[in-house]
């Protein structure tokens, strides 16, 4: 660094030699910086921004017959979301079918997160109260299930599920019930699923936050005469809030949109938008439409993440 | 708000009674509306149990909160009374062979409207029984005793003491008057009422312009303020501090112990105040118990614990002493004759057991000692060794004959005017009643 200010004419710039050392550090800092982040910006663009631009690209196109797209601009794939085409009239109809899937999503990947978060918030106050040599061993445990493939998982818990399953097996043997229980295939299977699934990422955020819980303040709780559920509900929830944010949406954002959980323990029969999307690549030929759906989702998504954080810079800009 | 509760506590479980029945009776394709796919069906699983749940939460809260009722009559206070009481209290802490006691059978009694103090180096137990006091400890045995109620076993939440805690504590997430009405609303005193007293303690430690600050946005010591105040609001029977004044600079400290000792006055409640600072312990309790290793060794006024200490710890630890060795010649009653190092007899208070021929510890009090020329009205003699120069006073290390040493403090009142020098002869006189005969 010092080898490149004695470089620099001195007399002409008549900035001294130290003002010339720190110019030439910081410009050798900044290529420091920009050398240490190339790969990462390379891998967003060439795995990220660029496969997303051809998604954006064929959500305007038209369909080609046997998948693919036609390069021709449409917005049918967009107007879609909202709406279909009477076959006869051309008017635009509320597309309903596909509001029962957006509404479904939701709904189960609500369940999914509350799911996580009842699972969830006990087990992160369990981890966080532990001897802190003992902790990172717990969160460990925790994510054992997450280094096994996703679809071996799900099939365990199929094989539990299903209707000659360990459940209903034990059920059965034990006479509690006479015909097995239509376990698999409900929604309650496949929120069972995600929730399972997506549990560490719930854990993850919520222990952080928790780990930073100043437990003198639980204390403090219980002295000024709250029971136990007033200091969870008045002083533990509102200290860990953030970690309860952070927590839903990441469990909330990969539910929404998830394809191999919904599809195996749904049966495929109750359409949702993870199922939608690879319908539309697959079996319906539809590319825009299917690109169309995904871009969608993904604006949502965005769009609460930005709310999300701009409350948080506001909240924490306050304190 | 019983009404309310009670009709979401009935209505709440019925309606999950009610979706379990419908759902159990559905055929297994039921569908209201075709078109909207099994969306119902999601409601009837999820949303139905969900709103019930959510109903049933007020009549929930009340069967868990019902026992703080008990709280909501105050005590009324009578002075001389007993507020407070420990009966031969135990803490272990670990166990087998790690096993230490933390408390070693500690009996005390603290009246009310009084201001106690536990003073003792760290470790030795008395933030273990403040804590006990509090609620957040278990004794192993033993009883502790609130207006003659038995509440050891008691949680924190149930007991009619609050605390103001060395961190302060505070909510981060409440503004101070919200820190302040905390206690009041987990009472559910009226909102009228809890205003009221809010503004009554903000104006009590001054704090009013601060009222809608967040915590983190004031001062350490306007936290402390706040702390006391949230403490104090809901007027407890007890207020123990535990080493609230540790955090702050000296000039607050010496402010927020004149403080203390006026919002005790005002307010008329029994303050437990721990602290390792004898000076912090003399200047503002009512009664002192002095605390080491798990027991307590002296309690009494600031002036008993100072002028009589009963034992050498209790002397060591409070202000500077001079310990000198004694042969008891005589005893009758509780007057002995005792010899000194310096072979001078005098005539004695001994409260121990120590009989003819024993040895005794003397403890005399660096100011209480007078300099003067080695004559027969000496009890000791000795050679300066230096001198020091603190100001108000000045401080001679003697080196006294028949051993040992001593320390002398002599008040400048007339300036430091001092003829003494290093290597100069000097005799030592000491009242009687300036000497203590030591326990042990």
């Amino acid at each position: 660094m010092a080898a490149t200010s004695s470089d620099a004419p001195v007399q002409e710039t008549g900035l001294s030699r130290p003002e010339l050392a720190s110019r030439a550090n910081e410009r050798s800092a900044m290529r420091r910086r920009l050398m240490l982040l190339a790969p990462a910006v390379l891998i967003i663009v060439i795995c990220g921004l660029a496969p997303l631009s051809i998604v954006l690209a064929y959500s305007w196109m038209q369909p080609a017959e046997y998948a693919g797209v036609i390069p021709q601009f449409s917005s049918d794939a967009w107007i879609n979301l909202a709406f279909e085409r009477d076959l006869f009239s051309d008017d635009l109809l509320p597309n309903f079918a596909y509001y029962s899937i957006y509404a479904r999503s939701i709904l189960m990947a609500g369940l999914t997160t509350l799911l996580a978060l009842v699972v969830g918030f006990p087990t992160s106050y369990f981890i966080a109260t532990r001897a802190p040599h003992r902790r990172n061993l717990w969160l460990f445990l925790i994510t054992i299930p997450f280094w096994t493939n996703l679809l071996i998982r799900t099939f365990a818990i199929m094989l539990i599920l299903r209707d000659e399953g360990v459940l209903n097996v034990i059920l059965l043997k034990l006479g509690i019930i006479d015909t097995p229980l239509q376990l698999l295939f409900t929604n309650w299977a496949v929120s069972y699923g995600l929730a399972y699934a997506y549990l560490p990422l719930m854990v993850m955020p919520l222990y952080a936050s928790m780990e930073k819980l100043d437990f003198r303040l639980v204390e403090a709780g219980y002295d000024l005469y709250a029971s136990r559920f007033q200091v969870l509900r008045r002083v533990i929830i509102p200290l860990v809030k953030p970690g309860i944010v952070a927590g839903c949406i990441l469990c909330f954002i990969p539910a929404i949109g998830d394809y191999v959980i919904t599809s195996q323990l749904g049966g495929g029969k109750k359409m949702m938008l993870g199922t939608l999307i690879a319908m539309q690549f697959g079996p319906a030929r539809n590319w825009p439409q299917g690109s169309a759906i995904a871009l969608g989702l993904m604006i949502i998504v965005l769009i609460a993440l930005f709310i999300y954080a701009k409350k948080v810079v506001a909240r924490s800009n306050i304190r | 708000m019983p009404d309310a509760s009670l009709a979401g506590g009935i209505f709440g479980p019925g309606l999950f009674a009610a979706a379990l029945l419908i759902r159990a009776s559905a055929p297994a394709g039921w569908n209201l509306a075709p078109s909207c796919g099994e969306i119902e069906i999601i409601y009837v699983d999820f949303i139905f149990p969900l709103l019930s749940g959510a109903l049933s939460l007020p009549m929930m809260r009340k069967i868990f909160t019902s026992d703080k009722d008990v709280l909501s009559n105050r005590g009324q206070m009578v002075a001389g009374a007993t507020a407070i009481e420990a009966r031969n209290v135990v803490k272990t802490f670990g166990s087998g062979s790690e096993a230490f006691n933390a408390l070693d059978n500690v009996s005390v009694t603290i009246r009310q409207n009084e201001f106690f103090t536990l003073l003792g180096p760290s470790g030795c137990g008395k933030t273990t029984l403040l804590r006990m006091i509090a609620g957040f400890e278990l004794p192993t045995s033993g009883e502790i005793m609130l207006d003659g109620q038995p509440v050891a076993h008691l949680p924190p939440f149930k007991r009619q003491v609050n605390t103001v805690f060395q961190s302060y504590a505070l909510f981060p997430h409440l503004t101070v008057a919200q820190n302040i009405a905390f206690g009041l609303e987990m009472l559910r005193r009226s909102k009228s009422e809890i205003d009221a007293q809010v503004d009554k303690m903000l104006k009590l430690v001054q704090m009013e312009p601060m009222r809608n600050r967040r915590v983190n946005q004031i001062s350490g010591g306007q936290q402390q303020r706040v702390a006391l105040a949230r403490a104090l609001a809901p007027h407890p029977k007890v207020l123990l501090l535990d080493e609230p004044l540790s955090a702050l600079d000296l000039k607050l400290r010496k402010g927020m112990q004149i403080e203390l000792k006026r919002l005790q006055m005002e307010t008329g409640i029994t303050f437990i105040f721990v602290t390792h600072d004898q000076e912090e312990a003399l200047t503002m309790s009512d009664r002192i118990a002095v605390m080491s290793k798990g027991k307590i060794l002296q309690i009494g006024t600031p002036t008993d614990i100072y002028e009589r200490p009963s034992d050498r710890f209790v002397a060591d630890f409070i202000g500077e002493t001079n310990f000198t060795q004694a042969e008891v010649l005589e005893r009758r009653g509780d007057e002995g004759r005792l010899r000194l190092c310096s072979g001078v007899e005098i005539v004695q208070q001994i409260n121990s057991h120590a009989g003819i021929g024993d040895k005794v510890t003397l403890a005399i009090r660096p100011e209480r000692i007078e300099l003067a020329p080695q004559d027969e009205t000496c009890q000791f003699a000795g050679t300066v060794q230096n001198v020091v120069y603190f100001g108000t006073d000045t401080t001679y290390h003697l080196d006294i004959q028949g051993g040992g040493q001593m320390t002398v403090r002599l008040q400048n009142r007339w300036g430091h005017q001092s003829v003494l020098q290093a290597g100069d002869d000097v005799g030592l006189r000491v009242a009687p009643e300036a000497m203590q005969v030591l326990k042990d």
